[in-house]
């Protein structure tokens, strides 16, 4: 069933070795930031979008590539560009 | 129907907060965002719970929803402003839902929820009280909503717009890369049908481009609105802010939501099927 539930969706029952999973944190000053990190592909097209979770943190499932994660809190836009690949965490964590 | 008889801005809704005669509903896809905090007076709609038949997948009936209203407080008089997470997507489906079984005035706050706390603006967790109503909906208005056969009709023919991401459309990504990708459908899209994603519509805080902008974006893409056009997506949501745009912010009346959407039609045993860009 869909849900962008805060922080993204969780790891119960998922088969992480077929994901392509970019997860992080959003911050500032150190501390975390309630806001909105977007996924957009290699063309700037949105493909997705998760609330922050309470500790700031968010998790997508992509697929192999190129992507830029934009933060949305309030006041601040950051944008950061990462390659993501199957099986694989890749970690991003964003100071804004 | 215009843009000022259904979109509304967060200071229309500020003001309009003990109206009784206005009803504000959140309709979230994270339907527990709700519990955390809402808008002041706001009560909840669960898409899942609330709009969906128990057993078959299908819309709950005329009467079924007709309880919930009255249950929820909501007359037919009311004026309904609906927000929600994600940018609006399951606001603009119970606001496409409401208008499915004929409610008056609906409409949309603007940006829904995320520009709502973008803005750093209140949100409470006190669940408002309202009275019971004896609402009275109409028959389904079918000229709104599209069915399977309506889409393989349109192949070739009419308007098909698929509004899921580019990743989504071409095959490479089963589900939004906010969700664990499902394997129960096939991947791709409908052949003929044009990928004008949702997120086109709108800005980063999810407030709707300008009319101008929309019908540009539509006339750029090769949408002739003189014809009838079929809007979808994975499960119905992102397609009815599509439907919405079309609809009721551009008047174009001849616009329908295919519901079943992907999750139905990449399901679908010998339908044609188109990968790649």
């Amino acid at each position: 069933m869909c849900g962008a539930k805060a922080g993204g969706p969780d790891l119960a029952g998922v088969d992480v070795a077929n994901e392509t999973i970019i997860q992080g944190s959003v911050t500032r000053d150190g501390e975390p930031v309630n806001g909105y990190v977007r996924l957009l592909d290699e063309g700037g097209e949105f493909t997705a979008e998760v609330p922050t979770s309470a500790t700031g943190q968010f998790r997508f499932f992509a697929r192999p590539g190129k992507w830029t994660l934009r933060a949305l809190v309030p006041g601040a836009t950051v944008d950061r560009v990462v390659v993501a690949s199957q099986g694989a965490f890749t970690e991003v964590a964003i100071a804004v | 129907m215009s843009r000022s008889d259904v979109l509304v801005d967060a200071d229309w809704v500020q003001a309009h907060l003990d109206d009784p005669k206005v009803v504000i509903v959140e309709v979230d896809e994270d339907t527990t965002a709700y519990e955390k905090n809402h808008i002041r007076n706001a009560v909840r709609i669960d898409w899942t719970k609330d709009l969906q038949d128990p057993v078959r997948r299908d819309f709950v009936d005329q009467e079924a929803f007709e309880k919930l209203l009255s249950a929820k407080g909501i007359a037919n008089d009311d004026t309904v402003v609906f927000y929600g997470g994600n940018n609006n997507w399951f606001a603009s489906y119970a606001f496409w839902y409401f208008k499915l079984y004929g409610h008056g005035d609906a409409r949309l706050l603007d940006g829904g929820r995320k520009k709502w706390e973008l803005d750093s603006r209140d949100l409470v967790a006190e669940v408002p009280v309202r009275a019971a109503t004896e609402y009275k909906a109409k028959a389904q208005d079918t000229s709104i909503r599209a069915f399977r056969d309506d889409v393989l009709a349109a192949i070739g023919t009419l308007n098909l717009v698929d509004v899921r991401s580019p990743d989504e459309f071409s095959g490479r990504l089963l589900a939004p890369a906010h969700l664990p990708q499902e394997q129960s459908q096939r991947p791709g899209h409908v052949p003929t049908a044009a990928n004008i994603p949702w997120a086109k519509n709108a800005n980063d805080d999810g407030t709707f481009k300008s009319d101008d902008e929309l019908r540009a974006l539509y006339q750029a893409e090769g949408v002739d609105l003189d014809k009838d056009t079929i809007a979808y997506c994975r499960i119905g949501e992102r397609s009815a802010l599509t439907w919405f745009v079309l609809h009721q912010l551009l008047g174009q009346t001849n616009v329908k939501n295919y519901d079943g959407s992907w999750t139905e039609y990449g399901s679908l045993v010998g339908v044609p099927i188109e990968l790649g860009n």
